[in-house]
């Protein structure tokens, strides 16, 4: 086991330096308009260097002055001191706006986890319990829509139905007007009422897949042999169900759900700005449509980083929670 | 027919193949998918809307881009008008008639003399009737004074200062016509002066200055404002003679003794976000575009995109895993660990990434949905690597594989003639439900701005509007038709790949 863990763990590193090197590779070959708009402001200023002089002074503070192959090891090199540098967009070292967003991002997913799971589960149960009947179209129905619908879209029909209909919620944003004037109690409500929306957004896009998953491994466990004898030596239906069959579904269930727990942290990109919520996902969009090269990649080898950790994470629950399954 | 076959059927043996209908396991499959009632839904759904955006973009009167107008009602500053009741003074041609002669001039006339002396020159007035004096000295006529002005008809026209004197003299003397350079004026009851039947100039009291320098204001406009004046309206219409037809408002301004004309012109403005109506039914965007010709044109993008994106995917995913599967060792663990890395690389921010600098770059529209389509192509084929190979893997070590090894069929045919088509039915059901995602990665994309760009028409692009809060509150009819559409596409793609995949093998629910 150990032995199987440091080899995935060394296969994760080579893969994470490959990936690393494609995302900064990309970055390079964009334009920098960043430091071009800098450059340019510099410039303009009375008794000052021309543009170019600026352009290869601030290259130079940049360290893009390098050919990407240098480059990317130069930044590797920091990277493994622990310095990510100073995002352009944010202007504050880029582990810092890091820890200032993660964590609304982190309550934000976890809440949605939770409620997706509260929900998908049972449905998923009830419908291969009840295979081919009405209810198993329905919830069928209702997880394929929520798979098919684009985040943007319901998010908008939210906004329209809950916040200019009916008043509910505020448009954009975690926090409302009159957030400072709050006691901390206060504080907390006008968060959680701002987060209502988004979470519901997670929860109703993402709830079909694990919906769907549950109905599937649930309608296999139910075929399974040792289903039928337990039905033959004549059990109530309801400990078969929630005896028998509903713990097996649990192997692959645990599994899936271990390793979507780093996911937790990367943040909802698109529902992050739909709603300006200033978490990850949102300060990331930002920057990575600004061009602001610290700070994108150190969003997007973190969220490497974290497929890799989820991928490792349900291999080994898998060896864990199902003693049928040998890894080597 | 039917009775025809019966008889057919009675006269084989009990034993013969031919009695019992065998079907193909392609028709097998056909026949369990139609037997799934949600996945008849999708497929029509899918039909429909592919009829729609395909044929409904020929069928439209509209085109994609073409743009709307209204007419649109702006009140303008149009013309000042005053009544003259002070004197004005012309000079005859090369004759000194200035501002202190004027002022002797006036006060001649204002005590009634008949003559007066400046700077030792004696100056006859002549009266001519009502408000007209004319100034002579030594028998020479050097400048008139009056108060009914002499406008022509023709805009091009100047007025000549003789033309002026003649035609003034005789309006003054109440005469109906006069002699000009051997031509014979007359003049009608309204002030008009005629040459031969035709108006040249006419005479008023009234005098309109357009506000616009390139503005004339014709003879019947001014009699209609006239009228209107001394009829105390507010308003008139008024036609002109390219028939355009325009109100307009008066205010009558104390102070300075006149009128302000205002003109309420019907101006043609981009018909933006017009309610559904008979012409229009869903309305138009902001841009002054037939949203339902959108819509079908946004479907096309989206629809052509999700399938060549999924194909480009396929092929890259079909051959690099079948490579790795089929020979394994090195080969697969090369190609297995490109996978891993591809699979590692978030997709939508790096595709952010790209939009933005397509930006940056200025792309083309139409280059930049090619690269869209590629790029999302070139991102999206690890899945299908990966299901391929383990397909491959599991088919390559059963038996009818070591049977077609030794019979001694070729490699090449071996693969495609007996591998690939063991794999095709998760393949198609994995493409399926790819195209639904693939639009929507496409739509979101093209939502934030950074996929299919204006002018061409994406469900996404469509939607877009709604980040405009005015647009989300007020014109549903912008933004809700075409996310029905993305979502009800994507909706029946998944049911179809649903349906078919309970088709292939009725035993395989995932």
């Amino acid at each position: 086991m150990r032995k199987y863990i440091i080899k995935r763990l060394l296969i994760s590193v080579v893969i994470l330096f490959f990936v690393a090197f494609a995302i900064y590779a990309l970055m390079r070959c964009l334009p920098t308009s960043y430091l071009e708009s800098i450059a340019r402001q510099k410039s303009l200023q009375p008794n000052s260097k021309s543009f170019e002089e600026w352009m290869e002074q601030l290259s130079a503070i940049y360290s893009m002055d390098k050919g990407i192959v240098p480059g990317f090891f130069s930044w590797l090199g920091n990277v493994l001191q622990g310095n990510f540098g100073d995002s352009w967009k944010w202007t504050v070292p880029v582990v810092e706006k890091f820890k200032d967003t993660v964590w609304v991002s982190f309550v934000m997913g976890a809440i949605a986890f939770v409620l997706e799971l509260i929900i998908a589960i049972p449905l998923g149960v009830i419908a291969a319990t009840k295979q081919y009947s009405k209810v198993d179209s329905l919830i069928s129905i209702i997880a394929l829509a929520g798979i098919s619908l684009p985040t943007f879209f319901f998010a908008s029909l939210l906004k329209l139905v809950f916040s200019v209909k009916l008043g509910w919620f505020d448009l954009f944003g975690l926090v409302g007007r009159n957030h400072e004037t709050l006691d901390a109690m206060g504080k907390l409500l006008d968060k959680a009422h701002h987060l209502v929306l988004p979470i519901v957004t997670l929860v109703v896009v993402s709830i079909g897949g694990l919906m769907r998953y549950t109905r599937t491994n649930m309608l296999e466990v139910l075929n399974a042999d040792y289903i039928r004898t337990a039905r033959a030596k004549g059990l109530p239906e309801r400990k078969v169900i929630y005896h028998h069959a509903f713990r097996n579904t649990l192997i692959p269930l645990v599994t899936i759900i271990g390793g979507s727990l780093p996911g937790l942290f990367s943040g909802a990109l698109i529902t992050e700005t739909l709603y300006a919520i200033n978490g990850i996902g949102f300060a990331s969009y930002h920057s990575l449509i600004s061009g602001d090269i610290p700070f994108s990649m150190f969003y997007l080898v973190f969220l490497a980083v974290l497929t890799l950790v989820g991928n490792l994470i349900s291999d080994i629950l898998y060896a864990v929670v199902d003693p049928r399954v040998r890894i080597a | 027919m039917s009775e025809n076959k019966e008889v057919i059927t009675e006269n084989y043996s009990l034993n013969d193949d031919r009695r019992v209908k065998v079907l193909s396991p392609g028709a097998l499959v056909a026949k369990r998918f139609f037997r799934n009632r949600l996945a008849v839904f999708g497929l029509s759904i899918l039909i429909f809307m592919f009829l729609f955006s395909f044929v409904g973009g020929l069928v439209s009167p509209y085109d994609e881009k073409q743009t709307f107008y209204r007419e649109d009602f702006q009140n303008k500053e149009f013309a000042g008008v005053v009544i003259n009741d002070e004197f004005r003074y012309a000079a005859a041609p090369e004759k000194d008639f200035g501002g202190v002669l004027n002022a002797q001039a006036y006060l001649a006339i204002s005590s009634g003399q008949s003559e007066f002396i400046y700077k030792a020159v004696k100056y006859t007035v002549t009266n001519h009737g009502e408000d007209f004096y004319s100034f002579y000295t030594d028998g020479e006529l050097i400048g008139i004074a009056y108060k009914d002005i002499v406008n022509m008809s023709d805009a091009n026209e100047t007025i000549d200062f003789d033309f002026m004197f003649a035609s003034l003299a005789a309006k003054s003397a109440n005469e109906k016509s006069f002699e000009y350079k051997g031509e014979t004026y007359t003049i009608d009851k309204d002030d008009g002066v005629f040459k031969n039947g035709t108006e040249v100039a006419y005479i008023s009291r009234f005098i309109a200055r357009p506000i616009l320098p390139d503005v004339f204001l014709t003879r019947d406009f001014k009699q209609q404002l006239e009228l209107a004046i001394e009829t105390k309206d507010d308003e008139f219409t008024f036609t002109d003679t390219d028939g355009t037809v325009a109100e307009y408002t008066l205010k009558y301004n104390a102070g300075d003794n006149n009128w302000s004309v205002m003109q309420s012109m019907a101006t043609r403005v981009l018909d933006t976000y017009s309610a559904p109506s008979k012409s229009h039914w869903l309305g138009t965007d902001k841009s002054g575009m037939d949203m339902l010709t959108r819509i079908m044109y946004g479907g096309r993008v989206s629809l052509i995109i999700g399938f060549i994106v999924v194909i480009i995917e396929t092929v890259i995913g079909v051959v690099l895993g079948g490579l790795a599967g089929y020979f394994g060792k090195w080969v697969d663990m090369l190609i297995m660990r490109i996978v891993d890395v591809f699979y590692c690389i978030p997709s939508m921010p790096i595709m952010l990434i790209i939009g933005a600098a397509m930006d940056e770059y200025n792309v083309d529209p139409q280059i930049r949905m090619l690269y869209l389509m590629l790029i999302l192509g070139f991102l999206g084929w690890p899945g299908i690597a990966r299901l391929v190979r383990g397909q491959i893997l599991s088919l390559r070590e059963q038996e009818f594989m070591i049977a077609a090894e030794a019979s001694g069929i070729s490699v090449p045919r071996r693969i495609f003639k007996h591998l690939l088509p063991n794999v095709i039915p998760q393949l198609i059901v994995t493409m399926t439900m790819g195209i639904g995602s693939t639009i929507i990665t496409e739509s979101t994309l093209s939502f934030l701005g950074l996929g299919v760009r204006f002018p061409f028409a994406s469900w996404g692009n469509i939607i877009n509007d709604v980040t405009d809060v005015h647009v989300l509150t007020s014109y549903w009819f912008v933004w809700i038709p075409a996310g029905v559409c993305l979502l009800v596409t994507v909706l029946a793609y998944n049911l179809v790949g649903d349906g078919l995949r309970d088709a292939f093998d009725p035993k395989m629910k995932r």
